[in-house]
């Protein structure tokens, strides 16, 4: 029964390109591309986030994966088919060189936030010093290839990408789904809890803790291929240090970072106020929107902590489920 | 490379030291008692900032004066973020906490950014340039540097001389003890507040004679001001001071040899490093 709901759930949300949506279908559309490419981003930092493994720099992923794509097209014409499986190689790698010392010395909480706050803040910083590869600051465009091309993935419609990206929100997903079925969830909610404990019944911490953790950035660079290959241009400030970083984490715990699909609600909630505010605002004035939106976010935050999509989905839960008995 | 360049940069990188070593010290007294990392503590650095820049440009106000109002401006803003934001998340999971004062960050920028739009500011005084042994050196920074050793002289007085400072430590060291010993916790958690915010409005008006403002500002100095606090080990005061230097160092020297950036990049990379081999701060005892 709940296979086939999700089933004509899917195939409904894949119509969406051809329904009639008016004269901003277009606008519609690119939104909604947005919004899933974000919320497989999201996703993917909750598969390691919902375990206590905080990470305030997963624009090092997004990052790394982006440029490692464009600058292979670019420069030497590698298609984007290869250069995604060596992108999340490459973010493997990253992940692997921080986070093996990171868990094998235990660095946790505030110090492991701080940590990867780092990271992201490296990446971004050596993607502008490399400007006569990257274009520093100002950013790279990707190498026009024609309106549909498919070895370079580029598409000038935006209903094929809205398919792609549904696509991969949908690999991502499926590989939470299998987190959480799977017997790592439990010991990391055991690692989550208190890792010495844990580590005192026999589940090796640093492992575990360690696959999760490159999943996580393997896919995360895989977001920043797809957000690369659709916009088309990209840049150390979007995709890579502090601020795209705590965006990603604000969507998903505005969301609610333990159900499937909390981070992808989130992700939906704040890019629409975002588009909205934007369009109210215009640019009349020049940061209004962003102000409006910081303030929403610090009062979710403060009221409404496990975020809106989590706590709806308790509040009914609470209601249709009989009250458990007495233990 | 000049040798006197190098030279140059090394003493900048002291000067500059001093500065960051206020910031550092206040952050590490919100972080070491209340036990959250505001992700925003140097967005209040830049209003402070705007602050000086407009009483002197739009009053006339002497600087001096500017300054000192900054400090109690910035003081009174830490106080509040702890009473309006703070206060209320004390006992939500760690990352609700950094996100809210990460929203925080985006607020105070954006907000900057309604106001005063994206245009970089400075006072423009005509402070002179000295020149020792073929070295030029700015009157600002020597003048910043003196301010901030004496501003940190005043914060050690105050930590181990009056009451409120001894219950400030404490509570840094150990959080449970202090209700047993009649403290009250909430009032040492907004006097550390305000005088985090102190030391921030202090900085400001340090950096502001140096530097142009813009509601960016923040961007460059924040996740450093972090990574010294907890380079130099939490509640460690002298730490903290330690870490600004070496990091300062870093940024200035490296600076002239590559570049700025790269000279961040390495900075941080150290930063990840200690991280690894002294969880507790650099100059912590392996227990």
């Amino acid at each position: 029964m709940k296979r086939l709901l999700a089933l004509v759930g899917v195939a409904l949300l894949a119509l969406v390109p051809w329904l009639p949506l008016g004269p901003a279908r277009l606008y519609i559309l690119h939104v909604l591309v947005l919004v899933l490419i974000w919320a497989f981003v999201g996703t993917a930092w909750a598969l390691m986030g919902r375990f206590g493994l905080v990470s305030l720099g997963h624009g090092a992923f997004l990052g790394l994966g982006a440029y490692t794509t464009t600058l292979l097209w670019n420069f030497l014409g590698v298609s984007p088919w290869i250069g995604t499986p060596l992108a999340a190689g490459l973010a493997v790698l990253l992940a692997l060189v921080l986070g093996y010392p990171c868990f094998r010395f235990r660095v946790v909480g505030h110090y492991f936030a701080l940590v990867t706050l780092a990271l992201g803040e490296v990446i971004r910083l050596l993607i502008i010093a490399e400007r006569d590869w990257t274009g520093g600051s100002l950013g790279l465009t990707l190498k026009d290839a024609g309106a549909f091309n498919l070895a370079a993935i580029q598409f000038a419609d935006k209903r094929i990408f809205y398919l792609v990206a549904l696509a991969v929100w949908l690999v991502g997903l499926w590989v939470w789904w299998w987190v959480d079925r799977s017997m790592t969830r439990s010991a990391l909610e055991a690692i989550g809890e208190d890792e010495t404990a844990a580590a005192s019944v026999g589940i090796p911490v640093t492992g575990f803790k360690l696959r999760i953790t490159l999943l996580s950035a393997g896919l995360t660079a895989v977001g920043g291929v797809l957000y690369a290959q659709y916009v088309t241009y990209i840049n150390p400030g979007t995709l890579a240090g502090i601020g795209v970083s705590l965006q990603i984490v604000f969507a998903v715990v505005l969301g609610g970072m333990y159900t499937l699909l909390g981070p992808t609600v989130g992700t939906a909630l704040t890019i629409a106020l975002a588009e909205y505010l934007r369009v109210a605002f215009g640019v009349r004035f020049l940061g209004m929107a962003d102000t409006i939106y910081g303030l929403a976010l610090v009062l979710i935050i403060i009221f409404l902590p496990a975020g809106l999509y989590g706590g709806l989905r308790e509040l009914v839960l609470r209601r249709a489920a009989p009250p458990r008995a007495a233990t | 490379m000049d040798p006197l360049l190098v030279a140059e940069a090394a003493i900048n990188g002291i000067l500059l030291g001093g500065v960051l070593a206020l910031l550092a010290l206040g952050l590490n007294l919100i972080f070491g008692v209340v036990d959250i990392v505001w992700i925003a503590y140097v967005e209040l650095v830049m209003l402070g900032m705007y602050a000086v820049y407009w009483l002197v440009t739009l009053w006339a106000w002497p600087v001096v004066l500017a300054g000192m109002a900054a400090v109690g401006l910035v003081a009174i803003l830490g106080i509040l973020v702890h009473l309006l934001i703070i206060a209320p998340i004390l006992s939500s999971p760690p990352v609700n906490q950094l996100l809210a004062t990460g929203g925080l960050l985006f607020f105070l920028q954006s907000f900057a950014t309604f106001l005063w739009a994206t245009d970089h500011r400075s006072l423009r005084l005509a402070l002179p340039i000295l020149e020792v042994g073929g070295m030029f050196l700015s009157f600002a920074r020597l003048l910043a540097f003196a301010v901030s050793l004496l501003a940190m002289l005043g914060l050690y007085l105050f930590l181990t001389r009056t009451y409120i400072g001894t219950a400030i430590r404490a509570v840094s060291q150990d959080r449970e003890a202090i209700a047993l010993m009649g403290v009250d916790a909430r009032k040492v958690y907004i006097v550390t507040s305000g005088v985090g915010g102190a030391m921030a409005g202090l900085a400001a008006a340090l950096l502001i004679i140096q530097y142009s403002v813009h509601p960016y500002f923040g961007a460059a100095f924040g996740p450093l001001t972090f990574m010294i606090v907890v380079l130099g080990g939490l509640g460690n005061m002298f730490g903290a001071v330690v870490g600004s230097l070496l990091m300062s160092e870093v940024i200035s020297v490296g600076g002239i040899i590559t570049s700025t950036e790269m000279a961040y990049v390495v900075a941080f990379v150290l930063f990840i490093v200690a991280m690894f081999v002294r969880p507790e701060g650099i100059l912590s005892r392996r227990e």
